[in-house]
């Protein structure tokens, strides 16, 4: 494709300085044989002058029979800059911990560069790979390429978004349980529910590998599954006095620092009362050559978490304190739970409310009943403080 | 046309990942025993075998051209076997079994523009939102703060000298796709002026129930305008949150002259030591600055670098501020601490000073 036009971009060409990589260059770079690239760039220029975005709402565009998985995008400048006049995304479902080959890299380049706008995200937000912008005409011709490469497109409206995970036990010694190879199972088993939106707003799904949570799964995830064990931390005694010969300060470093208070140092042995230990990982992070995860290895499965739109911004809380997830994923008891659950957030469900919201105005305790699980004190931070409780039986005198 | 139907797959999925892995890492998944990190940037997986898998951290913008992500191929192909990945926050993780290909990796990432480091101890890359390059929302750009900030931060990048892990994101509104709420510094767009009815466009654009169920604090009341369905704000009780526009776009609350950045601070996600904890509002407004967003970089720095000074060892941004308490926290930064600073929605309550726990 051939560009016949030049932006002159003076505010733009001030992102190109400086020594962290720039969008600006990545821009430019597609520009140069891209025109939707191109017009972009001086959009982009008239909104650092502006101070001011140059897109219009949304509008429904997809490809046949999904509800899910493009962004309809158009500008409100499209006689100024007709090569963007539709700049639609398309998200396209990642394999599970953002692996890749060259060749599959590839594949989806050359894809982009025949259908679209030249530009991605690696990877949105949710983890999908971006493609950023194209004509609605070129939706489905690039949905089968895709295809036929063997990607699929992932979610977006109100549907199950598409799920992530950390790298898990791929690439990491502290993973409790295959955050891969469920990500992968869950994306398939829900497929229907990812690419035709059928709930009252976005599911999202992220699955952490330990506490640390490097997906955000906590913040960021309507069911977030959190690996961590039950038995107890595997300690080699040997390297932990090695830690504290090269310096690490175990006292203040690691017992001081430690929120259940169940480590003791006495310079030369580690006890830990891992009866009160929190799982938090802290221990296990300054000295992963000494410390490790038990053995016993499961998930927390914790529930709501959101952004702030519309009734403030939540944290995930704890449906199940531990369950074992081993393969064959689709024995676990999981499933039931999560259908359980949506079967009861898609009928009580407000339109635009998320599954966390619709805990909050209903009750965790009259949620729980309904989706069959019993209340455990590991459910909340501490017991109720008010006492306006909903008793919900009485006698009557004479009964 | 026909013929092209009955040719449609649909709902694969995405592939295996299977596919995508490096040797190493099939013969040794779920089977490695520790890591360490040689030098920043680079950290080395050793599996119960002995098996050593390194891998080569980059910073990377998040938006890549196709020619970028073919560069990237192409180091692969020559350092790491094809062998590469993404990490959740956007950098480009090279998978290399050869120590000896580690330097001229580096070498070859630098050359093309992207610095190696965001291990351990350190600022890693900003997850953020589209801003002005794609979004009808955004109350600020995120690409080009992105830019500014780490251009700013990059040393922190590139060593692991921190008291602890720093991570900031940006959501360029409150719809927080990039779910900014936290982090150890969110910057957040914000608009700060009602939407303005486009009285003439609403009653062909929008359904007016649903703008007025909308409303999370009933500022939209239907009203009828010559014989037309419409609806009137209540301007006191306007919190800007924009879902109004989002369910209606013929209420525009985009405003140059008003929209901006506030800064918030002291959240994580990680569970390690304290647990998770959302940001807490340290600046409640900074206009506009584009190209390159000054005093927001300004703000951030001498946050990170106040942090990076009084912390303990290990300590998050929010478990630092915890320790010392918020009084002082603003007393030491300087930070002017206004009304806006006092939460007033759901369960604000909670979150005043209910002791005499002060310091002086």
């Amino acid at each position: 494709m051939a560009v016949d036009k030049k932006y002159e971009t003076p505010l733009l060409d001030e992102l190109e300085k400086g020594g962290w990589p720039s969008f600006v260059r990545e821009i430019k770079s597609a520009a140069e044989t891209n025109p939707m690239a191109n017009d972009l760039l001086g959009l982009l220029e008239q909104s650092y002058t502006e101070k001011k975005g140059h897109w219009k709402h949304g509008g429904i565009v997809g490809v046949m029979g999904y509800g899910g998985g493009v962004i309809g995008r158009y500008t409100d400048l499209s006689e100024k800059f007709p090569n963007i006049s539709h700049f639609h995304t398309m998200r396209v479902n990642q394999p599970s911990g953002w692996f890749y080959t060259s060749e599959a890299l590839r594949t989806l380049c050359d894809i982009w560069d025949a259908h679209g706008s030249g530009l991605t995200n690696m990877h949105g937000s949710t983890g999908d790979i971006v493609f950023l912008g194209t004509r609605t005409e070129e939706l489905e011709p690039v949905f089968k390429k895709l295809t036929d490469a063997g990607f699929d497109l992932g979610g977006s409206g109100s549907d199950v978004r598409t799920p992530s995970c950390c790298c898990g036990k791929a690439r990491c010694e502290w993973a409790c349980y295959d955050t891969m190879g469920l990500t992968h199972f869950i994306t398939n088993k829900f497929q229907d529910e990812l690419h035709r939106p059928a709930f009252p707003y976005k599911m999202k799904f992220k699955m952490a590998g330990c506490p640390n949570d490097c997906v955000a799964s906590v913040a960021r995830a309507d069911i977030s599954i959190i690996g961590t064990w039950r038995d107890e931390i595997q300690v080699d005694m040997q390297k932990v006095r090695e830690y504290a010969k090269n310096g690490t300060d175990i006292l203040k470093e690691i017992v001081m620092m430690c929120p259940g208070k169940c480590m003791d140092w006495d310079g030369k042995d580690l006890k830990i009362d891992n009866s009160s230990c929190r799982h938090c990982m802290h221990c296990i992070n300054v000295m992963p050559k000494a410390l490790a995860p038990g053995k016993d290895r499961g998930a927390v499965v914790l529930v709501g978490s959101k952004a702030p739109i519309v009734e403030g911004a939540l944290l995930s809380s704890v449906l199940v304190p531990f369950i074992k997830l081993d393969e064959p994923f689709d024995e676990s008891e999981l499933w039931e739970l999560i259908e359980n659950m949506w079967d009861l957030w898609c009928e009580e469900g407000k339109n635009r409310e998320r599954i966390g919201e619709f805990i909050q105005r209903v009750g965790m305790g009259n949620f729980l009943e309904a989706v069959g699980l019993e209340p455990q004190p590991d459910m909340v931070s501490h017991p109720r403080e008010n006492p306006y409780i909903f008793y919900e039986e009485y006698f009557e005198e004479g009964e | 046309m026909a013929e092209e139907v009955i040719q449609r797959k649909t709902d694969i999925g995405p592939p295996h990942f299977s596919k995508f892995l490096p040797p190493i890492i099939k013969e040794n998944y779920g089977k490695w025993k520790y890591h360490e990190i040689p030098r920043p940037g680079v950290l080395v997986h050793v599996a119960d075998n002995g098996a050593k898998l390194y891998s080569v951290r980059a910073g990377s913008p998040r938006l890549l051209s196709t020619n970028k992500i073919r560069k990237f191929a192409d180091l692969a192909e020559k350092y790491s076997d094809g062998y590469l990945r993404f990490t959740s926050r956007h950098n480009v993780e090279f998978l290399v079994t050869k120590e000896q290909n580690i330097e001229p990796l580096i070498a070859e990432l630098n050359a093309l523009g992207h610095p190696v480091g965001g291990t351990g101890n350190s600022i890693t890359s900003i997850v953020h939102t589209q801003g002005w390059i794609h979004c009808h929302s955004a109350a600020t750009d995120a690409s080009g703060i992105v830019k500014a900030v780490m251009d700013e931060c990059i040393g922190h990048f590139t060593s692991m000298e921190l008291p602890g892990k720093l991570r900031i994101a940006l959501a360029c509104c409150l719809n927080m796709c990039g779910a900014v709420h936290c982090s150890d510094i969110a910057i957040l767009g914000i608009h700060r002026r009602p939407p303005k009815i486009d009285k003439e466009n609403l009653p062909k654009m929008c359904e007016v129930p649903n703008v007025v169920a909308s409303c999370p604090t009933a500022a939209i009341r239907p009203v009828v305008y010559d014989g037309k369905q419409g609806v009137e704000i209540l301007e006191d009780k306007c919190m800007f949150c924009a879902n109004c526009f989002t369910v209606c776009p013929a209420l525009p609350i985009a405003n140059p002259l008003n929209d901006g950045i506030s800064i918030w601070i002291g959240g994580k996600v990680s569970n390690a030591r304290h647990e998770p904890m959302f940001s807490k509002l340290a600046i409640s407004f900074i206009p506009n600055n584009p190209p390159r967003w000054p005093e927001v970089t300004d703000a951030i720095n001498n946050l990170v670098e106040l942090w990076a000074k009084n912390a303990h060892k290990h300590e998050r941004m929010g478990e630092w501020i915890e320790r010392i308490g918020w009084p002082k926290f603003f007393r030491m930064s300087g930070l002017e601490f206004r009304k806006e600073h006092i939460d007033d929605f759901k369960h604000a309550g909670l979150t005043f000073k209910r002791s005499a726990h002060l310091t002086y």
